[in-house]
């Protein structure tokens, strides 16, 4: 397939490019920024499309999503998730290891991926599990997930509180040069907590979550990522006291990075005032406080990317008493217009923001994507920032609707989504 | 004042004037249960389920009572363990029970928000009998009752409250019902059992009872659970009881004419000494029968309230 997409403005981080240009797709690679088009457009086999007035960036990469497949296809299929990822703008998505089996060895990850190339239509990038199980004891064939394809290691959502073992998984993943992404919670402070511990679950008589579960486990694996000097990633940051850690530790030079969602920089613990399991999220909704800190370490760049942390839920398990809900959002159809607001409201800058939708993930997974070089595979968005929308759980392509934001008015349409040079939103 | 509201759920969301409402009606309520003939036609022909998702002989045999003086046809259901296992959820038991007929569903679960689920999902009239660590709103509006019943006027009493407020409904729904109703509350424990900025709603928080106990009228005592030593919130009852018991020297700090209130069941010797729980000054039994006229009144005032019209 060939498309040209003419006369939209082109932002590209990777190359500092802020400036209407236009853009030329060829053999599934980015081929030329062509000055005249006339002779292009005459040839009936490349697709023009007319991006005057939009935005045209790399495609966006999300590096925290739940695919659910294998073992969860009720809430979310490969195929689905990337539907919805094509929907949000993401042309990459990295998916966690807590399917059932759990991605803790080579041929689960074979199984994803053969899975993402036939019934995906976004790039998949699996996650490895660091011990068998997730159970935190044993590391998992490391290498053999790497050989297969896994870009990085977590044991996300069932962090590991063995700091001797967590030790050795980022030794031993610095041999494959892979990033340790770090759900930090610890186990014995978060014990039975549903959401923030504050005076919201004081009021609504429901088991807290203290911001310390969470920096707790920062401070330690921040420590050992100085130790062992492997690129520890800090996954969901939810807390100002998390924030100011990763900001001395970047201060000091420790191989750290670490993401924001949409819901946590959104939203407050207020949203669980009416027993709203659609906003039960862990790690949860903070206060006030802890979203203008994750608000000031996105400005400062403490906190390198926006990720969604993807969590698809069915309705049925939702219904339910909020102790027995699942944890989780379906963020990946709503991060872009969520994330605009920081733009709105002088946070950062469309170029920083776009940054942390493509290049700072794709460096963190040492990606050549997130780009638009000449050479580059062409994996593209375009988007209409002020268009305004409305956000209608039922148009999910995902099977969650589990969204807090259902019936929001915001601002941020996805028009096209390419990649690898095939269109594949809209479809 | 007509009574608009179609659930109870919790004295967070009442005005002042609606629970100033609910017990000038449970007044009435109470000439009823001393007449002869303790019954009248209020609720004829109302179905209402008492679904006890938890053991509870008093709470539960109150609404029944409350609800024979009131002539409603009244439906026990309590969920077994079984039903759990075998996967119904909250929302489907309480479905079938709205298709038999049931049009106020009195509901007491362990875990918080429960009713909330079935006033969002159901057509039925919710009256929370009881929700987790949340609220208990029929305990605190006859406990309301019984103060004022004593007392006169909540308005400028001093009302301390002891013991694990952290995992106590009945703490929270007397805290707003005595804020709203314009008394000063105090709340008193081991900090492991003081709930988190709970000061913000204009609670003043001691950790000594002493203290906390200095010119009271109210004192109310929470129940304490065997399991909270357990999960590492107490050393031991022993050590609770010596810091935190009421005892007959402790009640002189209080104002001479002190009630003393417990929701029951005590632990004699925990939370209060066996001679305090037989102490004039304790009104415990007066709650017991005053709580039947409350909840009259509030099964009376959703089932003929502006909502249910």
């Amino acid at each position: 397939m060939k498309i040209l997409v003419k006369g939209g403005q082109l932002v590209d981080p990777s190359q500092e490019i802020n400036e209407i240009r236009t853009l030329y797709i060829e053999d599934g690679k980015i081929k030329s920024y062509p000055r005249g088009t006339k002779e292009l457009e005459k040839d009936p086999s490349i697709k023009v499309i007319d991006a005057s007035g939009k935005i045209v960036s790399p495609g966006f990469i999300d590096l925290h999503v739940h695919l659910r497949e294998p073992g969860f296809e009720h809430k979310e299929t490969i195929r689905t998730g990337c539907m919805a990822a094509a929907a949000g703008g993401f042309t990459s998505v990295v998916c966690m290891p807590n399917t059932n089996p759990v991605n803790d060895n080579a041929s689960v990850t074979e199984y994803i991926l053969l899975k993402a190339r036939t019934e995906g239509v976004v790039n998949v990038f699996p996650v490895g599990a660091i011990t068998k199980g997730q159970k935190g004891e044993e590391l998992s064939e490391i290498g053999e997930m790497w050989e297969a394809g896994c870009i990085a290691i977590s044991d996300d959502g069932r962090p590991v509180m063995n700091s001797r073992v967590m030790r050795h998984a980022m030794e031993y993943a610095k041999a494959f040069g892979l990033p340790v992404i770090s759900h930090a919670e610890d186990l014995y402070l978060s014990s039975g907590g549903v959401m923030n511990e504050g005076f919201t679950s004081t009021m609504l008589g429901l088991r807290g979550i203290p911001n310390a579960s969470e920096e707790v486990m920062v401070a330690r694996d921040i420590t050992l990522a100085e130790l062992t000097k492997t690129h520890l990633h800090i996954a969901h940051v939810s807390t100002a006291g998390a924030v100011r850690l990763m900001r001395e530790a970047k201060k000091r030079g420790v191989k750290v990075t670490a993401e924001a969602t949409p819901h946590h920089f959104t939203l407050t613990d207020k949203a669980v005032l009416s027993y709203d399991t659609n906003a039960k999220v862990n790690p949860p909704i903070r206060s006030k406080e802890d979203m203008e800190a994750i608000k000031e370490g996105l400005n400062e760049g403490i906190i390198d990317i926006i990720a969604t942390d993807h969590a698809p839920h069915t309705e049925d398990e939702k219904k339910v008493e909020f102790d027995l809900a699942p944890f989780g959002i379906s963020g990946l159809e709503t991060a872009l217009p969520l994330a605009l607001k920081l733009v709105e409201d002088g946070i950062l800058t469309l170029t920083e923001l776009i940054r942390k939708l493509t290049f700072n993930p794709a460096q963190i997974i040492k990606s050549d994507r997130g780009t638009l070089k000449l050479g580059a595979p062409a994996d593209v968005v375009i988007f209409d920032p002020n268009k305004t929308i409305k956000v209608d759980r039922e148009k999910f392509r995902s099977k969650g609707k589990n969204t807090p934001f259902h019936g929001w008015q915001l601002s941020g349409q996805i028009l096209y989504t390419v990649v690898g040079g095939h269109i594949v939103f809209p479809t | 004042m007509v009574f608009e509201r179609k659930h109870i759920l919790g004295l967070e969301e009442l005005s002042s004037d609606e629970i100033r409402l609910i017990l000038d009606t449970a007044e009435s309520m109470k000439e009823v249960s001393e007449r002869d003939v303790k019954k009248v036609p209020a609720l004829k022909g109302v179905t209402v389920v008492n679904l006890f998702f938890e053991p509870s002989t008093r709470t539960r045999a109150s609404f029944e009572i409350a609800e024979k003086r009131l002539s409603a046809d009244v439906l026990n259901f309590t969920p077994t363990e079984s039903s759990v296992v075998k996967g119904e959820t909250l929302l489907d038991t309480a479905r079938n029970l709205e298709a038999m007929g049931a049009s106020v569903i009195v509901i007491r679960h362990a875990m918080s928000g429960a009713p909330w689920l079935l006033a969002r999902e159901l057509s039925s009239s919710i009256v929370n009998a009881g929700d987790g660590f949340h609220e208990h709103p029929s305990q605190a509006l006859l406990d309301l009752f019984t103060v004022r019943e004593v007392k006169k006027e909540i308005s400028g009493l001093k009302i301390v409250i002891v013991g694990d407020v952290s995992h106590s409904r009945v703490a929270r729904s007397n805290i707003w019902g005595f804020i709203k109703l314009g008394a000063e509350v105090r709340v008193v424990g081991p900090p492991t059992m003081i709930p988190r900025d709970i000061e913000k709603v204009d609670v003043r928080v001691y950790y000594d009872i002493e203290d906390a106990l200095e010119g009271v009228d109210v004192v109310m005592m929470l129940r304490l659970q065997k399991e909270r030593q357990e999960s590492g919130l107490l050393p031991s009852l022993r050590e609770y009881s010596r810091f935190y018991g009421l005892t007959r020297e402790r009640l002189r700090l209080a104002k001479e004419d002190v009630i003393v209130m417990h929701p029951g069941p005590i632990n004699r010797g925990v939370e209060l000494s066996s001679e305090v729980a037989d102490d004039v000054h304790s009104v415990i039994l007066n709650q017991v029968s005053n709580g039947i006229a409350v909840r009259m009144a509030m099964l009376y005032l959703v089932a003929s309230s502006g909502g249910n019209a």
